[in-house]
């Protein structure tokens, strides 16, 4: 097979390779283009292993527990930073820092917390904050701006037909897409996640939750569940998100994540697309659905804050790698601003502050703004190391009241609680009565 | 074939007078060593892989490991795991759940196996041909299917909605195979009978065929009618086929989830969550070794006996 | 009961009318049966997006982006970027191009079918190997508490493949067997040996011993009169058993989604990962499918006398 285009093999590099794990998304396509500067600096190869999202958690966590040899580096997920930590998984990168002069001060604090730390606000680093991710929204740019649609929703509503910046209003756009046709087709409003298998539901409903008042425990009591998991407001909220789920969106979308929403945007079935900023740049590209047809918009507030669904990864060097010193090379390679920078140019995250607070970052893609924004409001999942168990129980419970109409919301959630207190009692944690 | 001929069998026989010892240890090892060698491989292997292993669960379903948290110290928890398992709703409504795919597939595969059977006996023509087509779907990887499948009923952009609006006239996007809570449940029993049903039919064939001709020759004798000659010969005689296909189809399908957990992932909610993908959740993504092993053993212990009873009474309809 | 012929036997021939309507039952359910499959290999034949249309394409301008796909790493560029780059040499090359995209590598397609070719024939070897002698010496000896290993060797079939991965799993970790080609033919073998001892011990227990007593009147010891007697008349016992085996271990996917992640990873836990720009490759994916199931059909139709003799189990005889 022809390799036309492949990079050349660097000289005299004694057969140096490091093997880097990801997912199989876009901007692991741009890491690839990246990593071929660190190729031509220091001669060593870079082999990638690349795994769909929805079977990364459990190929990678498998490999992990296995105390495989497969990778050198590896870009875990932030929820596996408590697991990854407590079980020795990955390399401590405090001295590392020190040494290499890194300061986590020049990147993002949200993402330091979200990526690095281990346990939570303590200068404990097991990840340098690799991609900056957090969940978004895109719309038909086009669609909003068609005078007869504007006529109508203004008469309809009393307001623009403009990117929404509540859910209330979100809901409105999607009632008033919905069943729409559309240039011949048949449209509907939104998309969301509704995925039952690995995380996907979760990382929709939250977003809704925590504008709802939901929170994780007492801020005052670590593992308090009650009353903050299933408060009344927490209930509405859920249950906001699947009226939203019943009212407008496409049907058959009863398992869908990342992919099926952009097939969903990109096919023209949808008006608005919820899904990560990763998947931004490669949509605005779209021959279909890019350019001009495309906005974005920051995830809306709620009555109860305004807040987004942190994503994002950090890299980190496994221990049982027999490479370490290149691949701690590589992090300090990585870590570089102009590095940074570039890798923001190609299509992934930074998360360095020299380059997402820079002059010109908010003008050098259309989504810029609504990342900065959007990072400045995340919330993260458990980190915990049994946040396998959290988020599983989670998905059960949620997908079973959204999608297959089991009970009420309310009795998701205290059934939730009952989850999560069983699943933190197992490992000797006091949680309080519930 | 054969390298010997039956001249030089009876050739040979002439001289009997020539062996001296019992014919049973003349030359090269003696029939006792051979068999050892024949069996001890086998069961070797299956020592290995299944009942060692087997052992290890035991002693596992004791403790409360998590290997995702193997750093805790490791703790003795007896039948905690037992009665957690045998306590939980969730777990009897995943078993029930299994029970009324097993028992949807395997009735529907019979039918329509049974059926084929008995129309491709009648050897019509190019009888052979289409055999072999409708053998096509049980050569693919079950996860494979599963998989495509999403692609086929997606009702917007697979053709299975479409199909079936051409036929019935109801909206393509009116129903979802694989969201409606009513629908999906059939759609793994639709799958799963569209993959298997050519097994149980080739059992069936080889049953049918099995059946000499002359016992319906003596029915027609008889003047026993088509019918009669079905139910008093045909069926019994086919009965133990049967029966056969069924255990075999049974325990698979008991075992199921590739296509399954490919197909739509034990969704909507838990409604086609078979007891094999709790399993795995329980075992390789939430980690819970020590829990998951004692499912495990429920399992095998209820599929065991289940299994022990089924071919105790089809031995007794081989003696008939 | 005699040993049963292999002319097939049918009720008292059927009439032309029945034989007429059966054909059309039986032609009726093949077509439906096979569409699901002809739509999947139309799918390899079109473009991503036509792959997704909504609504589905039935007529559409057929491509070879699938199979391009399927065995190609490709990389978005700019147009600017590719007008730079020396002319394409191959046809593929060009058809990658002209969609904006570069070239970066070869796919991982050829390993993971070089691995489901090795570990799928050797364990069915392995299986049919081990099968024939465990058969042979349950049908001819008396072995001691042969109906109980019989079904003690039945029944570890009966576990759910997730169940036995658990310790296998935690075993394979021990023994450095995680992820290699040795651990998964293993493991393949043993669950397929016990499915051929049954069917090769119906199939032996259907040739006469006569044959080899009288062999070993003349002299011949044991060993020679298996081979030489016993195996040329099993050989259709033996193929129905291989083609079992080898469907079971060609298309297997629990076990090798939970024991293997690079090395050793086989065609199944590959084929529905395979990621285009996004979403799935759908047209890769229905490429991948047809070419893994091609030599399963091959194998089938060149040993399909074989297969309807395979299931007359000789369980069921007396």
């Amino acid at each position: 097979m022809a390799l036309a285009g492949f990079a050349s093999q660097p000289a005299a590099a004694q057969g140096k390779q490091l093997t880097l794990c990801w997912a199989a998304w876009d901007p692991a396509n741009a890491l690839v283009e990246l990593s071929k500067d660190f190729t031509k600096q220091t001669g060593v190869d870079m082999k990638f292993e690349f795994v769909p999202w929805t079977s990364f958690a459990d190929r990678f966590l498998n490999e992990l527990n296995s105390h495989g040899k497969l990778c050198d580096l590896i870009i875990g997920d932030s929820q596996w930073i408590g697991g990854a930590a407590e079980n020795k998984w990955y390399v401590k990168l405090n001295d590392f820092f020190d040494k290499e002069h890194i300061s986590m001060k020049d990147f993002v604090d949200a993402t330091v917390v979200g990526y690095s730390e281990w346990p939570k606000n303590t200068p404990n680093y097991w990840a340098l904050p690799a991609m900056a991710d957090a969940v978004g929204w895109t719309y038909r740019k086009d669609w909003f701006s068609r005078p007869e649609l504007q006529a109508e929703f203004k008469s309809k509503y009393g307001r623009e037909l403009a990117p929404p910046k509540t859910y209330d209003q979100l809901k409105q756009i999607g009632e008033f897409f919905q069943g729409r046709e559309i240039d011949g087709k048949k449209v509907y409003g939104a998309y969301i996640f509704t995925e039952r298998g690995s995380e996907g539901i979760t990382m929709g409903v939250t977003n809704v939750l925590y504008n709802y008042g939901f929170q994780y425990e007492d801020p005052k009591k670590p593992y308090r569940l009650a009353g903050f998991v299933n408060s009344p407001e927490a209930a509405k909220g859920l249950e906001f998100y699947k009226s939203l789920y019943k009212c407008c969106t496409p049907p058959g979308l009863t398992n869908a994540y990342m992919q099926e929403g952009l097939d969903a945007f990109k096919s023209g079935q949808v008006a608005m697309q919820m899904n990560w900023f990763a998947f931004f740049p490669g949509l605005y590209k779209d021959p279909n659905v890019g350019g001009d047809k495309i906005g974005f918009f920051v995830n809306p507030a709620g009555p109860g804050g305004h807040f987004t669904q942190l994503g994002g990864q950090g890299i980190s060097v496994v221990a049982t790698s027999d490479h370490k010193e290149d691949a701690l090379k590589y992090i300090k390679w990585f870590a570089q601003p102009a590095v940074q920078q570039k890798w923001w140019d190609l299509g992934g995250y930074s998360a360095l502050k020299a380059v997402v607070e820079a002059p010109g970052f908010l003008n050098s893609a259309p989504f810029a703004p609504q990342f900065l924004e959007s990072m400045g409001i995340v919330k993260d999942f458990w980190a915990e190391p049994a946040y396998a168990q959290l988020l599983l129980d989670m998905q059960k419970r949620v997908h079973d009241y959204v999608v297959a109409d089991k009970g009420t919301a309310k009795e998701a959630l205290d059934q939730l609680v009952k989850d999560w207190g069983k699943v933190f009692k197992e490992q000797g944690k006091e949680v309080a009565a519930q | 074939m054969s390298a010997m001929t039956q001249s030089d069998i009876s050739i040979d026989r002439i001289a009997p007078q020539a062996k001296s010892r019992p014919v049973r240890q003349v030359r090269g090892l003696s029939d006792r060593t051979i068999a050892w060698l024949f069996v001890m491989p086998t069961i070797a292997l299956l020592l290995a892989i299944n009942i060692f292993p087997l052992i290890w669960m035991i002693r596992l379903s004791f403790t409360s490991l998590n290997l995702s948290m193997a750093y805790l110290p490791l703790r003795f928890v007896g039948l905690d795991n037992y009665a957690d398992i045998l306590s939980d709703d969730d777990i009897w409504n995943r078993l029930q759940i299994t029970a009324r795919f097993v028992l949807a597939s395997v009735s529907i595969e019979v039918v329509l196996g049974f059926g084929l059977a008995l129309m491709i006996n009648r050897q019509f023509r190019g009888h052979s041909f289409w055999t072999t087509v409708i053998l096509l779907p049980m050569m693919l990887s079950p996860a494979v299917v599963g998989n495509f499948w999403t692609l086929l009923a997606q009702p917007q952009i697979g053709p299975f909605n479409y199909v079936v609006s051409f036929f019935t006239g109801i909206a393509p996007n009116s129903f979802t195979l694989i969201g409606d809570v009513a629908l999906a449940p059939w759609t793994i029993v639709m799958v799963d009978a569209w993959m298997w049903t050519p097994y149980v039919m080739l059992i069936c064939l080889a049953g049918l065929r099995s059946i000499p001709d002359y016992i319906y020759e003596a029915a027609e004798v008889d003047r026993a009618s088509p019918w009669r000659q079905f139910w008093s010969i045909t069926v019994p005689m086919v009965m133990p086929f049967l029966m056969l296909a069924v255990l075999f189809r049974a325990i698979e399908t008991f075992k199921m989830f590739d296509m399954v957990n490919l197909l739509t992932s034990g969704g909507p909610g838990s409604t086609t969550e078979l007891v094999s993908i709790s399993l795995k959740r329980a075992a390789f993504e939430k980690w819970r070794t020590g829990y998951s092993s004692a499912l495990a053993i429920i399992l095998f212990v209820t599929v065991f006996g289940a299994a022990n009873i089924y071919v105790k009474a089809l031995n007794r309809v081989k003696q008939r | 009961m005699t040993s049963a012929s292999t002319t097939a036997h049918s009720i008292v021939e059927a009439s032309p009318r029945s034989k007429a309507l059966a054909g059309v039952i039986v032609i009726l359910y093949a077509v439906v049966t096979i569409a699901p499959l002809l739509w999947i290999a139309a799918t390899a034949f079109k473009s991503p997006s036509d792959a997704i249309a909504y609504p589905p394409k039935v007529l559409f301008q057929p491509t070879l982006e699938g199979y391009v796909n399927l065995f190609t790493i490709r990389t978005r560029q700019t147009p600017d970027f590719i007008a730079s780059l020396p002319p394409a040499q191959t046809w593929y090359d060009r058809l990658v191009r002209s969609h904006d995209m570069v070239i970066a590598g070869p796919s991982k397609v050829v390993p993971r079918f070089i691995n489901s070719i090795v570990i799928g024939f050797g364990s069915t070897f392995l299986a049919v190997v081990l099968g024939t002698l465990g058969a042979y010496a349950f049908s001819r000896f008396r072995i001691p508490l042969a109906d109980d290993l019989l079904f003690f060797i039945l029944s570890t079939r009966m576990m759910p493949p997730v169940a036995v991965a658990i310790p296998i799993y935690l075993m394979f970790r021990e023994l450095n067997l995680n992820d290699t080609h040795l651990g998964m033919i293993l493991l393949y073998t043993a669950v397929n040996v016990s499915l051929a001892v049954w069917l090769l011990k119906g199939f032996i227990d259907e040739i006469p011993r006569e044959y080899e007593e009288a062999a070993l009147v003349d002299g011949y010891t044991r060993l020679q009169a298996l081979r030489k007697v016993v195996l040329p008349q099993a050989v259709t016992g033996i193929a129905a058993t291989a083609i079992f085996c080898l469907i079971f271990s060609w298309n297997e996917y629990a076990f090798a989604v939970l024991l293997t992640s690079g090395t050793a990873q086989t065609m199944p836990p590959f084929i529905p990962f395979i990621i285009g720009e996004g979403g799935q490759d759908w047209p890769a994916v229905a490429a991948a499918t047809t070419l893994f199931v091609v030599p399963i059909v091959l194998f089938t139709v060149l040993l399909r006398k074989h297969l309807l003799r395979g299931i007359t189990f000789g369980a069921v005889r007396k």
